[in-house]
Order: structure tokens, then sequence, then C-alpha cells
């Protein structure tokens, strides 16, 4: 299959179709992200200086767990309010917000990854203004999450120490576009017999230029590297726009 | 089966492109995919029959061109091939990791025939 570069307005080689009527080829060359993309800088506009997140992981890798821990820590330095998608229940809304932080639940049904849509809609239950920092815990799902932007700064790709050191090259679109990468359920590693230095390869391969970290949202062991890589990006987040010309917010998006 | 909102999106902005240009009917839509945008194409081709229907693409062929993943080396320059089964980036050359991926990515509405 050929395709043809050239704009979209121009129709080339009409032919005839098979019932005798005139083909023609229409160049389009767009993303079909693209009615998604819009929207995503949309809430990236409206999400001004907030320092706001992606994270995904598989079902059971400890998200929520982490994202309680980290709300608990920081509460005295930021305000984090969490988006939550799953398919179905607001369980984990539920405990984040027994953690002391909003939160809102989205409940997709079948769908088994968020979209920009869902996290505007989803942003109205949240007061943003009194807010630092937004979390969006994304469905736990390693593949489908990967190509939806949702307005966020940084995507952070979650494994755990249960899961197996070669996630990510099983995986290496959701761990090529981390920005940083948890290794979560440290505490447990030797007891599952997990092998530090595979994985920490494996990332390295697919992900380079990630930063890595390794978390016990059970013990709180790493959690104060998180917490202060947290801080210093929402701190470098909030003088790019504070010293941006007025209406170029937007362009200190990823 | 994340290939059903990729589908509906893609009708939206076939139907969109198709109309601007005075078609009525959608013969073949072209896709360009990437290695690394996570799309099964038995996926895409389940989703784009179930929901093609009641559309202007209802009898169209769908065409996918898939694009190998690409990444150009930060030290030494040289653009590589990924393996595309584990999307492992490090240079033949040098091997140096490289984050930098210029192709793999792509889901793109690449070009309609209409009528």
């Amino acid at each position: 299959m050929s395709t043809n570069p050239g704009t979209r307005d121009v129709a080339l080689h009409a032919h005839g179709g098979v019932d005798g009527s005139d083909v023609r080829t229409v160049q389009v060359q767009k993303s079909l992200m693209t009615h998604n993309d819009g929207v995503a800088a949309e809430n990236r506009t409206r999400f001004g200086d907030r320092l706001v997140l992606n994270i995904v992981s598989s079902p059971g890798s400890g998200k929520t767990a982490l994202m309680e821990r980290t709300v608990a820590d920081l509460a005295e330095t930021l305000r984090v309010g969490v988006v939550v998608g799953d398919l179905e229940t607001d369980n984990d809304a539920v405990r984040i917000h027994g953690a002391g932080a909003p939160s809102v639940q989205i409940v997709t049904g079948a769908v088994c990854h968020l979209e920009a849509e869902m996290v505007a809609r989803a942003v109205d239950g949240l007061d943003v203004d009194q807010l630092d920092v937004v979390v969006i815990e994304n469905v736990g799902n390693l593949v489908c999450p990967a190509a939806w932007d949702l307005g966020e700064d940084l995507r952070v790709t979650m494994l755990s120490t249960t899961e197996g050191e070669d996630k990510p090259l099983k995986y290496p679109r959701i761990f090529k576009d981390a920005d940083a990468v948890i290794i979560n359920k440290i505490d447990i590693a030797d007891a599952v017999g997990f092998d530090r230095d595979a994985a920490l390869d494996a990332v390295r391969k697919v992900a380079p230029s990630a930063t890595v970290f390794e978390t016990s949202a059970r013990t709180g062991e790493g959690m104060d590297a998180w917490t202060a890589w947290l801080r210093e990006r929402q701190a470098e987040k909030r003088s790019t726009i504070a010293g941006a010309p007025a209406g170029a917010g937007v362009a200190a998006a990823r | 089966m994340h290939e059903m909102s990729i589908v509906l999106s893609m009708l939206d902005l076939a139907e969109h492109s198709a109309r601007e240009e005075g078609a009525s009917r959608i013969d073949a839509i072209h896709l360009e995919i990437g290695a690394l945008a996570g799309v099964v194409p038995e996926a895409l081709e389940f989703a784009f029959q179930g929901a093609r229907d009641g559309t202007m693409a209802e009898g169209a062929r769908l065409e996918v061109d898939y694009l190998p993943a690409m990444a150009r080396c930060a030290a030494c320059e040289s653009d590589f091939e990924l393996d595309n089964r584990y999307g492992v980036a490090l240079c033949p050359t040098c091997g140096t990791p490289s984050a930098n991926l210029w192709q793999g990515r792509e889901l793109q509405l690449a070009h309609l025939e209409v009528t």
C-alpha cells in the first residue's frame, strides 16, 4: 500500500469505481487522537500551574496504596487531589478520601482506559483552584491507556515486585513514554525472588531517561525520594508558568 | 479492547474529512499504525466491522500500513530500527540506550478513497 504525501485538500487520481462512479483520494494525514489531544490541551490550560500526573500500572500493583501514602506524606506541604479511574465501584476514591485528599471516581464501565473527556468531566468535581497537585490514577492496564493524553505533565508507570522483572519488555510502549518508573512492593522483593538488577536493566533498555523509584507503600521505604521528586517537579512547573508571559502557560506542557 | 475507541475516533475523523470534500461515500480508509502504537490488527478490524454500519464508511475497506519503530542514537547519531518484539532501544552501532523514538507511535489517518 502506498501513501501519498501532500496537502489534504488536493484530490488525486480520480478513477472509475467498481460501480462506474468516480473514486477520489482525499489526503487527511491527521492523528486518530486529534479530538482527544484537543481536549487534553484544554485540560492542560485548565490545570494551570498545578502539577498533573497520569499514573498507569497493571491491576494490583499498588497504585491506590501508593497514592494514599503519597497524599499523607505530602499533606503538610502540598494539597493533592486525585482522579481515579476504574471499570466499576468507587472503592478507590473512598480510600483516597480516607487518606485525606479530595478525590473523584471515574467509573468507565467497559472502557479499559481513561480519555481526556472523562478527565475533563471528572475535574468538575474537584476544586482545582485549591490544589497544588492533581493525580490521575488510570485504569489498571498496561496496554490501553498508553495512547491517550489526558493533559498531564508527567506520566508515571508502576510495576511491582510480584509481577516479574520483564514487564517493561513485555509492555514497551507504556514504559517508553514514562517520565518516572516506580517499582513498588520492594519490601517483599526478597520473599518473591525479585531480581532487582534484571528489572532495572529492563527499564533502562526501554526507557533510558525515566527516573526510577523503588518504593513500598506499606512500609514507607523509598517514599521520601518519590515525594521529594514530586515537590521538585511541582516547584519547577510553578516557577516556569509564573515566569512565562501572560497566556503562555500551555507552552510548558509536555 | 481500546481498539473500539480508536475506531470510533477514526470514523468521526473520516466522515468529517469526506464531507468537507463533498463526498457521499467512503470506499476505503488508509491508516498508518506504528509498531509501538499498541494496536492489535485483528482487534482493529473486528471493531471496524462492528462500528461502520450506519456511517459513510458502511461498505468501506480498512487498509493498514504498519510502520517500524525507529530511534536515533544520541551518542553516535545513527538511526536504527527497534527490536519490535520488546521495544528495546539499544543502538546496534555503539550500544547506547536511546529515548529518542522518532517513529513507531503513529495512529494516523493517512488518506481516504471516497465517492
